[in-house]
Formats: C-alpha cells, structure tokens, sequence
C-alpha cells in the first residue's frame, strides 16, 4: 500500500530553471527507499517539497491519502525530517531542542520517549549540554533525535551520514533497521551507495530533474549487475583459444587470466568454457567470481541513459 | 488548533528573552531611565505644566509607548530573523502549525516582552514621580494593542530581511525617528501648524497620544481616532503576513 504517491510532480525556479519534471514516484508504507542521484539532480528539492520547505510548481503528492497543500496538517503529522545541513539552535540544550521539535507538532511532553531516544543516539551524557559545544557527528544525531521526537510515519534522511564516522555511520544504519522493523517508511537520499546497498528495499535514481528508474534494489542488481567468472592459469597464453572464440572472453595482459563477463540473470556458460579450456590441455591455478556492485550499477545508470529501465 | 505548536514557539522565544535579560530588558529600561534623568528630571524641572500635569509626567506615557513598539517590533523581528539565519526555520515550516498558529506564538512572544519593559519602565518611572493612571484598563489595552501591531511589523521585517543590515534597518531610520517626532517629548499642539500637520500622518502620534489619554484623560488627539488608525494598521499587517505565507514570499522557496 502505497504511503506517499507523487503525480507530475514539477518544480521550476524563476520561470526557467527546471529543477523537477514530471515525477511519477509511488512509495509503500513500511519500505526505506534510497534516492540516488548526483549532486544537483533534484534529490534535495524534491524531498523538501514533500515536506512543506518548498512550493512546487505542478502535479500533486499525497502522504496517506491527504494532499500535502489543502491537507498539509494531516500530512506533516507524519513526516519528519532530517535535513543535509546541522540546522540545529546553538544556544539551547540537546534535552531542550528535542522537547521543542515534539512541541511543534502539537504532541505533548513525552519523558521515557526522550530518554529512550537520547539513550539509542549516544546522546543521554549530553542531554544538558549546548548544541553549539558538540562536534559535528553529534550534532548530527541531535538531529535525527529531534525528527524521532514525533514519531513519525514517514522519515525522510537527507544525506544522514554525510561526514560522519564508520562508527555513526554503522550506528545510524543499525537505528535504520529498527525503524523499519517498527513499520516507519524511511526515504534517504545518499551519496554512499553502499549505504543504499546496506539499507534499501528500493532504489530511486533521479537524475536532471527526472525520475529514471525506480526498481527494488535486488531486481536492480540481479538485471543490471554484472558478474565475472576469473579463471587463472597455470601457464601462460598468447591468445584465447580458437575454441573459445564462441565465449566472450578476455585475456589479461600478462596472459595468465581469463575473464568471462556474464548477466546474473541469464544461463552462463561456464561449464562449457572449463571443459573447452580441459579439452585444449590448459590447467586452471585458480577460480574467482566478482559481482559489479550498486556503485558501478548507478555509475553506469548516469554515464550510459541507455541502460536505463523504468519500473514506476 | 495547535495550541502546543503554538505554546512551544511561544515559550522558545519567551526562553531567548530570558536568557539574556541584560540584552532584552535591563538594557531598554535602563535606556528609559535615563531619559526620565535627562528630559524627565533635570530639564523638565524648567519647564512648566503641559495639559496640567509636569513634564516628567507628560513623558511618561510617550516613553512607554517608544518602548513598546522599538521592543515588539526587535523582538519579533529577531524571532523570526534569527531561525531563518541558522537554518532552523524549517523545523516551523515543516510541522503541523498553520500560519496563525506561527504569527500567533511570534508577536505574542514579543507583545509580552515589550509589555514586560513596559511595566518596568513604568516602575523606574514611579522613582521619579507619582504617576496615577485614569483609565488603567484603556491604558492596558492600547499598550498590548501597540505592542502587538509592531510585533506584526516586525515579523514581516524578520521575513524580509536577508541580512543583519536590512534587520536593523527599519528600526534605525524609520521607527525610531518616528517615536521621536511623534509627540513623546512634547504635544504636537504646540508646534508651527505645517508640522503639526505633517505629525498627523506620523502613525506613532496616534498611538502615543491614545496611550497619553489614557494616562490623563487628556490629549492632542481623539482617542477613538488613536484607536481606529491603530487597528487598521494592524489589519495591515495581518493581511500583508497572511500573503506572505501564503505565497512562500522569502520563507519558502
């Protein structure tokens, strides 16, 4: 069941500068959902939009059901919002900033919800510390404890491990899991597309302005993704074989490795390639299999639009 | 009605007045003061009654009045300024506050701080002379009105403004020259009559003067002009932040 439902979704900045065109996007409830996309794609806007930040210009978003214009109250009952930048007061304390963001959205004092959220980010020892005295990474957490703060249906991470360390980062990704767990539809948009790989259950890719693919991750990576099959010699060759010509198949430089590039979801043809390499008296040192990562699938996806697929 | 929203923006700005009471009380008031020493106590004293009462007293109210509306219209200004600055804003924008619940928490906060200097000034006043106020209630009602209107101002100001320049702004050349020219040192009855006339479409003549009527049952002006000039201007402002969260105007991109 979709949770948020986007319709020709445009933005465009001063008559001319189009951020956003035509966004179709469907998002179930329950689902973390990566958006990927280079730097100025439209991620940013696009999520700010949903959450009342910025007016767009055409098309409609519904958040369970309720327009996020004429019925934005209802709307923004369910998102929070983790923005990119440490937009966080510097003058009030941590305990005291998370107070305030529950407050905004008319929810009442909530003790055991705060110590439970500041205790999960780390953040009990500096309840009463001012914002302004802790480091990057903490701030950081400030903010996701004040998106917590209302218990949101829908969160939306903008860049949530930007900067951080492997220990925060690994930490937020662990918090992630638990949020979904609890049913929370969780949007992040990200740089590190390990992260996406790590966390995802579908993954968005904008890019100029436009929604081009939207996939669940593993249909992504079995349809994209590549695997390749490195079979090391014993002795070294001059050339492949003639017959192994039938096999796509390269052969390293220093002429011991032969590669085989295969789609993981077509039939390979490995069994043949080991009996023709067996048949022309060749003995195989070693066996090795590699799989393209998310990385090189998204790589591919903004450097080759061919290879772009569409699922929305 | 978001009444928590609109309490939480409240007790946020009311705890930035508190935390640096020095900035936004003590200071205004110790201002105040000082005109009552300067104006009120040493030159006053050589000048005789004005609409039967001595100058210190004719001052008062015109003080309190130039306090009120510098204070609301800095405090709101400020309020809404500073998350914009920091980034913060978007914690307002993207909770469930509808625009009055937002203009609301803002210029009540800053009514308060401004009738909070108010009382005071009238305290340190009340060390320098009795003071007996003839219609307490009015006199209460055209300060929160005033307070009120300029915390409006100062919100769209706030909004406005991109930088600290433009912030400090209007309350430089623009207020403050007013409150000066309209009638806190002396009635605009004794001046030639082109400046008198030219007083009258001084916003701030009205409002000290409503305010002075109050106090002494006497003044320049009809007190029911004061009011009705007072109140259109605040439609004005209403109207003109209702636009300008309608449409996003340099608060939404």
């Amino acid at each position: 069941m979709a949770i948020l439902s986007i319709e020709n979704l445009s933005k465009i900045y001063d008559h001319k500068i189009h951020a956003l065109n035509n966004i179709f996007l469907s998002i179930n409830k329950g689902e973390v959902f990566a958006l990927l996309g280079p730097n100025g794609a439209g991620k940013t806007t696009l999520i700010n939009i949903i959450c009342g930040l910025t007016n767009k210009t055409t098309g409609t978003i519904t958040v369970n059901g309720y327009d996020t214009v004429d019925q934005c109250r209802q709307t923004r009952k369910l998102i929070s919002l983790v923005p990119q930048e440490l937009h966080l007061d510097p003058f009030i304390t941590v305990a005291q900033t998370c107070i305030d963001a529950r407050g905004f959205f008319g929810k009442k004092y909530n003790e055991k919800l705060l110590t439970d959220i500041l205790k999960q980010l780390s953040l009990w020892d500096k309840r009463d510390e001012k914002v302004q005295k802790l480091s990057g990474g903490m701030k950081r957490r400030v903010l996701i404890a004040k998106a917590l703060m209302n218990e949101p249906q829908i969160l939306f991470l903008d860049e949530p491990t930007a900067g951080v360390d492997v220990e925060l980062r690994t930490s937020m990704w662990n918090l992630v899991r638990k949020l979904k767990e609890k049913g929370t539809t969780i949007i992040l948009t990200t740089h590190y597309i390990e992260e996406a790989e790590e966390m995802a259950d579908t993954i968005g890719i904008i890019n100029d302005g436009h929604i081009t693919t939207v996939a669940p991750k593993e249909d992504l990576m079995k349809e994209l993704g590549s695997k390749e099959l490195i079979i090391t010699l014993m002795t070294k060759i001059q050339k492949i074989p003639d017959a192994l010509h039938t096999y796509a198949l390269s052969l390293s430089e220093d002429g011991y490795e032969i590669t085989y590039e295969y789609k993981k979801t077509t039939s390979t043809s490995i069994t043949a390639i080991l009996s023709s390499l067996k048949n022309e008296g060749l003995k195989v040192c070693d066996i090795e299999t590699k799989e393209s990562s998310l990385e090189e699938i998204f790589v591919d996806l903004i450097s080759n639009p061919k290879n772009l697929i569409s699922h929305s | 009605m978001n009444w928590i929203g609109l309490y939480t923006i409240y007790r946020k700005e009311m705890n930035r007045t508190f935390a640096i009471p020095l900035q936004t009380v003590l200071s205004p008031v110790i201002t105040t003061a000082l005109y009552f020493i300067v104006f009120g106590a040493a030159i006053g004293s050589q000048i005789t009654q004005i609409s039967g009462v001595t100058y210190m007293q004719f001052i008062v109210p015109g003080l309190i009045m130039m306090a009120l509306l510098t204070n609301s219209l800095s405090a709101s200004s400020s309020g809404i300024y500073f998350p914009k600055f920091i980034g913060t804003i978007y914690e307002i924008l993207s909770a469930p506050l509808s625009h009055l619940e937002i203009i609301l928490g803002y210029t009540l906060a800053a009514t308060t701080r401004a009738l909070i200097i108010g009382s005071l000034i009238y305290i340190v006043a009340l060390l320098f002379t009795p003071i007996p106020i003839m219609h307490p209630v009015y006199a209460f009602f055209f300060a929160f009105l005033t307070a009120f209107t300029f915390a409006l101002f100062g919100l769209i100001i706030g909004i406005w403004s991109d930088t600290f320049e433009k912030l400090s702004l209007f309350p430089a050349l623009i207020i403050t020259p007013l409150a000066f020219l309209g009638g806190v040192f002396y009635p605009i009855s004794i001046l030639p009559p082109l400046w008198q006339t030219l007083s009258l479409i001084n916003p701030v003549v009205y409002m000290i003067s409503g305010l002075r009527w109050s106090f002494f049952g006497t003044t320049d002006i009809n007190p029911q002009i004061s009011l009705t000039l007072i109140i259109v201007f605040l439609l004005l402002c209403v109207g003109t932040l209702f636009m300008i969260f309608r449409t996003g105007y340099k608060i939404r991109d």
